[in-house]
């Protein structure tokens, strides 16, 4: 078992704090990437206003990645490719520089443009206008960064995409979606009963998740642009862990109508319900691969709880977790060539990774209360519920172990995570 | 085994009610499960009414839960005599019905102890059967590990939340 743990990267290990003026919510980044880019964001022309706050969401988006290094652009504000001096970014070590200019428009909507430029080779390496209606100015700063993070790194960056997760405060629950570095904080139902389990439709639209508003567990969906939602089932005993099919026409749901929790598919209207585990034991959270071919679940089938696989139409099941200790919560990773899952050994959970072929475990963090890992978009970064000062946070860990960030809700503690698109 | 008592039983049916009501949510949504208002309680016609044992505190039908050990959900020798007791009352009492609900300790995925939960109401239920319950009597369902009694990450807290509760 390869064990990359948090003090592996000690030598480089910092601790950086961002904190912004009017945000209720802080973040800690611990560790960087293996090659971080130094880049300098110029605060952009025009409207001075809106150039800050976009300049402080790129800056502070692209250090939460942990792949880049901000060099200082002080005294310096070129706003058209023709107006950079580019030795005197080199003196400063910038390999990368972003400039560009906002305005209003009459209508209201923010529009920047903006040129990003190679240092050292003196050229531009991307040039784009990024329009948003009023008041969007954090979508406006995440397109931007994805847009930097793409021609930097060569991955999609996931700056403008959600996370949903439930906030609990003594008994009251709220499920909540939220941009994801958590601003934009939207509350999709308040309630003072146990909400578990969202799942994301895959265009977005939709929550799936599980609600113990009347006095068991029942799955709904609930549209995020109407607010209306509807009883995908609500059988006697428990039904729970709903799973959406890539296609988006069919889910993958856990029901225990015929004795324990078994896996059932069910079409998003609630119909055509079909049984597709046989096991008699608990099998549950199940999740579609990307192609949706097949699913993995957690079933203690074997005596201990661990992860198998088995066609999505329903077959022979395959164990795909052996050794010592309990597995839960798989996820396929966006290419599909492996899988995150929680880890449970000697008292303590960890986010752990497994690839299918060499079929090796790796442990991603340093293990605690660690809990319901998602993939980003990207499969560059994986968000799990953790637990720092007695409260229930939101992290993340890079793919290879080594940038880690926190994320302290304004209050209560925040649970079931999963990242949207 | 019958002793002489005055109607407390709607007063404690009324309670159970209050504690079982399902909470409106916020956005709209399908009508919870409507509370059933029970009647007021009638004047005792006769100064003399049958006793319900459910209601002795030194009857083991006091007892309404069963306690496991971790990752387990076999009824323990220990609350077999209880888990009996209330079987016998069931099958004497066929108008009476009773929800099990199963809980659990932190230590597993929510998703595998909502599992957990129902698989260890369910195996109060099985019992009950055996003891002459009839099915149509029994409603199961897990809260898995998001009621817990306790919440601090210790045996002592984890030992009272892996339980299953009998609420009639």
């Amino acid at each position: 078992m390869l064990l990359r743990l948090f003090q592996s990267v000690v030598g480089s290990l910092f601790l950086l704090h961002i904190s912004m003026a009017s945000a209720e919510l802080s973040i800690e980044i611990i560790g960087a990437g293996e090659n971080q880019v130094p880049v300098a964001i110029v605060p952009f022309g025009g409207d001075q206003k809106l150039a800050w706050a976009i300049k402080d969401v790129v800056v502070n988006d692209l250090l939460r990645s942990g792949l880049f290094r901000m060099i200082d652009a002080e005294g310096k504000s070129p706003v058209e490719p023709a107006d950079v001096m580019y030795p005197d970014w080199q003196a400063r070590g910038a390999e990368a520089l972003a400039i560009g200019s906002v305005a209003v428009q009459s209508n209201g909507r923010i529009e920047a443009r903006f040129h990003l430029l190679d240092v050292v080779k003196q050229t531009e390496l991307a040039g784009q206008a990024v329009s948003a209606s009023e008041g969007q100015v954090r979508a406006v700063g995440h397109r931007i960064s994805d847009l930097i993070y793409e021609k930097l790194t060569g991955d999609k960056g996931v700056f403008s995409t959600r996370i949903a997760y439930v906030n609990r405060e003594g008994q009251h629950f709220r499920l909540v979606v939220a941009d994801s570095d958590g601003y934009n904080e939207q509350t999709v139902l308040s309630q003072n009963q146990p909400i578990m389990s969202p799942a994301w439709s895959p265009d977005g639209s939709h929550l799936a998740y599980v609600s113990f508003e009347t006095g068991h567990a029942v799955v709904y969906i609930q549209s995020l642009y109407t607010n209306q939602r509807m009883l995908l089932a609500g059988f006697s005993g428990t039904n729970s862990a709903p799973a959406w099919a890539p296609n988006g026409k069919q889910l993958a749901i856990v029901l225990t109508r015929d004795g324990s929790s078994q896996i059932y598919l069910v079409r998003p209207d609630g119909s055509d319900v079909r049984r597709i585990t046989f096991s008699g034991e608990i099998d549950t959270e199940p999740n579609f691969s990307p192609d949706g071919q097949y699913l993995l679940f957690l079933s203690d089938r074997g005596g201990s709880p661990q992860i198998y696989r088995m066609p999505a139409k329903g077959g022979p099941a395959e164990r795909m977790t052996f050794g010592e200790g309990a597995n839960f919560s798989p996820r396929y990773s966006p290419d599909g060539k492996g899988f995150v899952f929680n880890h449970r050994i000697s008292g303590k959970f960890y986010i752990a990774m497994q690839d299918f072929q060499t079929g090796q475990m790796e442990l991603l963090t340093e293990g605690g209360w660690e809990k319901k890992p998602s993939f980003a978009p990207n499969g560059k970064l994986i968000m799990f519920a953790s637990e720092a000062r007695e409260r229930g946070i939101l992290a993340t860990v890079s793919s290879d172990g080594r940038v880690k960030q926190r994320m302290f809700t304004r209050s209560g503690d925040a649970r079931e995570p999963v990242w949207g698109p | 085994m019958k002793k002489l008592f005055i109607g407390i039983i709607l007063v404690n049916l009324l309670a159970a009610c209050a504690s079982q009501k399902p909470v409106e949510p916020v956005v709209e949504a399908p009508a919870p499960a409507p509370v059933v208002e029970a009647p007021a309680p009638a004047p005792a016609p006769a100064p003399v009414v049958e006793v319900d044992p459910l209601n002795d505190p030194n009857s083991l039908l006091a007892k309404r839960s069963t306690f496991y050990p971790f990752d387990v959900s076999v009824v323990q020798e220990a609350d077999k005599p209880v888990v009996q007791a209330h079987a016998k009352y069931l099958s004497e009492h066929p108008d009476r019905t009773v929800r099990l609900e199963g809980n659990c300790d932190e230590r597993g995925s929510n998703e595998y102890n909502l599992g957990l939960g129902q698989r260890r109401a369910n195996g109060v239920k099985q019992m009950l059967l055996l003891g002459g319950a009839r099915a149509s009597q029994i409603d199961t369902i897990s809260n898995g590990e998001e009621k817990s009694r306790c919440t601090d990450h210790n045996e002592a807290c984890w030992k009272q939340n892996r339980r299953t509760d009998i609420r009639y």
